[in-house]
């Protein structure tokens, strides 16, 4: 019984929280991955895409629920997010059409197209906070959990309850998804096919006739659609914040490199990496300890490997860490 | 001459601009802008030694900063005897302790080849030593803190003038910068810039968490200045004299005695934060000549030479017999120590040091943006863009209310539109350094004072 305990402690708060942030994480990074090998910088105004596209769901939120449509149960933004990937994909499209076009015509070195990369963000990053402000908001409505802690207690005579917040599952059922359709659209039409080769060599891929206007908008497209559903996810799961969708960019990063930047599985891995390993060595182990060992070896610290201060660090250390010994990410980059 | 012109008409501009403010808002806001572009100025040297000398893209400038600020505190505030005594032991062994880890690591490295047993024993060195660290520093940590923690809880610093800390930060930044460029030099540059901002990341959240430190994020107030307060000034003798002096015709006008002296105290206490100001402007201005003139000779000199020639070919500069690797961690650590000094000066310029303040919009990217938009490559490029950049950032605000006031006014005060508008004035300025950047990089890419290479 104790152990079965032990188990239901780490899953409330490690394995479930874990495996929606992750999620959130592995969305983006499969974004910025994408941008970094097909148009070929690291794009820093990716967070603020995010931010960009979560606030349209959350002004279609508003809107449908001043008309008084809902979908019940379920948040009233899973309706608004497809109006609010159209209008990212536009504004992506146009960014690109009027700022990294140019660059890309007259083949900069991805340097100077990340530099680019920060005036857009900061543009992005005052857009935002113009037409939303800077303040958190929850724009969450339906059925906030599926168990309460207090059910599953009830339930099961343990002693530790499982609280499972509908946003999580929300998250994981839309991640499986949507990251779904994109490997099936990667692997198997000829315009994802093309996508890989371009990415793989690029001068090859248009001596075959690859139109690489079309290659470079449909990588916007998906990267805007990501950008969207993953801030969509994350606002729903804990709150929109402009600034903690900036601070999101790092994360990112970390599990696009971790994984192997270039690499969408690789990034979609590495977002749980990251996540898991953040909760993993943030979480004070005492209580767990104290089901699982006999009462004399009863641990009298937290057993807390870092404090939940450096949940950020834990994920750049490891970053670091991987770029020293496999500058190609734990899964080989550049193999889109 | 022709080719000085450019530089002097900026400059020129600049000034103007900035005196424009002082009769238009206020002296004191003007002398505020200007010591924030001082500062801004030595922070943009840095970041240009780096990328303009060298090519070496640095996104972790805001953590440089920090550790120049933490240097003010550890030099300025006194040490807290107490806390010493209750913990300082146990902090010192912990310090040996690492310094021990480190040499042991670098034997393990130069002695044994390279193996997976390798691997393990170093894993296993730094698990053990870790472990230690944490059961030595784990009470003493707590016991520090504990020392009265609404005012101290930390160790204090060394009481010593404040002004040496603008040395001391240019050595810890120096010493961090060392590090990371062992570290992370040798990544390729994108990697570099995500890298470094990490790690920059990292610096800050140990400054905001290790309260024995500098107090975390209940910061420390009140430091020491290196110049005098208004209050005492305001009772000086010298000082109310030369005021005095300086308002004589206006003074003269006023034939009540009682009603002088009230315009004469109001004049003082005007004067004594204009003076203060004026103060930190000679120092700041002293610290960027002496940092122009050294950057300008290093620029120039052989050694510049051979910076832009690793910057414009590594490969070539390689097989000429320059050794690349140890040239690109020598400008790495040189322009960091630059950005320490900075951040030093901005924490004894604003008297308190508060780690949460730290955000990579403010201290990285807007470094970046001055370098850009100012000239890299080129030091007077440098500085006049940490000028034009700051006085861009401050007056944004103003001058959105301005325009935003003049679109809007065909519209009622109540309009809610015109009223979100107004309530997010503070944002424009966002607005418009990305905008700014991204014409500058468009159409004058090498910035408003480009790089000028002299053939002798």
């Amino acid at each position: 019984m104790d152990f079965v305990n032990a188990l239901v402690l780490l899953s409330n708060f490690v394995i479930v929280p874990a495996l929606s942030y992750g999620s959130q994480l592995a969305l983006g990074a499969i974004g910025v991955t994408l941008i970094y090998g097909i148009l070929r910088f690291a794009n820093f105004a990716y967070g603020d895409l995010m931010a960009f596209g979560t606030m349209f769901t959350i002004l279609f939120t508003w809107y449908f629920q001043s008309i008084g449509i809902s979908l019940g149960v379920l948040p009233t933004a899973l309706l608004a997010i497809p109006f609010a990937i159209v209008i990212a994909i536009l504004f992506s499209l146009l960014i690109d059409k009027f700022v990294f076009s140019y660059y890309r015509i007259k083949k900069s070195p991805p340097v100077t197209l990340a530099m680019v990369s920060i005036g857009v963000m900061f543009i992005i990053n005052a857009v935002v906070r113009i037409i939303i402000g800077p303040f958190d908001r929850r724009f969450f409505d339906g059925e906030r959990f599926i168990i309460r802690a207090n059910e599953f207690k009830e339930m099961t005579g343990l002693n530790e309850g499982l609280a499972i917040k509908s946003t999580q599952v929300l998250t994981l059922f839309v991640t499986i998804i949507v990251a779904s359709i994109l490997f099936w659209f990667l692997n198997k039409t000829r315009t994802g096919k093309s996508m890989r080769a371009y990415s793989d060599n690029e001068d090859l891929a248009l001596l075959s006739g690859i139109s690489p206007e079309r290659v470079v908008m449909i990588t916007w497209i998906i990267a805007a659609i990501l950008a969207t559903v993953a801030g969509t996810l994350y606002g729903l799961d804990k709150s929109f914040k402009p600034f903690t969708y900036f601070n999101n960019l790092l994360p990112i990063f970390a599990a696009a490199i971790v994984g192997g930047i270039g690499n969408p599985l690789g990034a979609f891995l590495g977002g749980y990496v990251i996540a898991f390993s953040e909760i993993f060595i943030t979480y004070a182990y005492k209580k767990f300890f104290a089901y699982l060992l006999p009462e004399s070896l009863e641990p009298n610290s937290l057993i807390q490997l870092l404090s939940t201060d450096y949940k950020f660090a834990v994920s750049f250390s490891i970053l670091v860490i991987v770029l020293l010994f496999r500058p190609s990410g734990i899964f080989k980059g550049r193999v889109l | 001459m022709r080719q000085y012109f450019n530089v002097f008409t900026a400059y020129i501009i600049m000034g103007l601009l900035i005196i424009l403010v002082g009769i238009l808002q206020s002296w004191g806001v003007a002398l505020a802008i200007l010591n924030l572009c001082l500062i801004s100025a030595v922070m943009t040297m840095g970041a240009n030694i780096q990328w303009g000398y060298a090519g070496l893209i640095n996104f972790g400038i805001m953590g440089y900063v920090a550790l120049g600020g933490l240097a003010a505190v550890l030099v300025s505030v006194p040490p807290v005897r107490e806390a010493w005594q209750v913990g300082g032991l146990n902090m010192i062994l912990c310090l040996f302790l690492i310094a021990f880890l480190i040499f042991a690591i670098r034997y393990i490295l130069k002695n044994f080849r390279k193996s997976n047993k390798r691997n393990i024993g170093i894993v296993l060195a730094i698990i053990i030593g870790l472990i230690f660290l944490r059961l030595i520093s784990g009470p003493a940590i707590e016991s520090i803190e504990a020392v009265s923690p609404a005012t101290t809880g930390f160790l204090g610093g060394l009481g010593l003038p404040i002004i040496f800390s603008w040395i001391v930060g240019a050595l810890f930044a120096a010493s961090i910068a060392y590090v990371i460029g062992k570290i992370a030099l040798g990544l390729r540059a994108d990697y570099l810039a995500i890298a470094t901002l990490l790690i920059s990341e990292i610096v800050i959240a140990v400054l905001k968490h290790e309260d024995w430190l500098a107090r975390g994020v209940k910061n420390v107030i009140g430091l020491k200045r290196p110049v005098p307060y208004e209050v005492n000034l305001q009772t000086t003798d010298w000082f109310i004299r030369l005021i005095e002096r300086l308002n004589t015709g206006s003074l003269s006008l006023i034939t009540e005695v009682s009603e002088k002296q009230a315009v004469l105290r109001q004049l003082v206490i005007e004067g004594s934060t204009v003076f203060v100001k004026l103060c930190y402007a000679g120092l700041f201005t002293i610290v960027v000549v002496i940092l122009l003139i050294l950057t300008q000779k290093a620029l120039y000199s052989p050694w510049g030479r051979m910076m832009r020639a690793i910057r414009d070919n590594e490969e070539a500069a390689n097989a000429m017999g320059k050794n690349v690797v140890k040239q690109h961690l020598y400008i790495f650590v040189l322009g960091s120590a630059v950005v320490g000094i900075a951040g030093a000066m901005l924490t004894t310029y604003d008297g308190l040091f508060t780690p949460g303040s730290y955000q990579p919009m403010r201290f990285t990217f807007l470094i970046w943006v001055m370098v850009i938009v100012g000239g890299s490559g080129n030091n007077f490029g440098a500085i006049l863009g940490g000028f034009a950049v700051w006085f861009v950032w401050i007056e944004a605000a103003p001058m959105a209310l301005f325009l935003i006031n003049i679109f809007t006014s065909g519209l009622e005060e109540t309009s809610q539109f015109k009223n979100h508008l107004i309530n997010s004035v503070p944002y424009f300025r966002y607005l418009i350094m990305g905008t700014g950047l991204l014409l500058i990089m468009r159409y004058r890419s090498k910035g408003i004072i480009p790089e000028k290479i002299k053939h002798a």
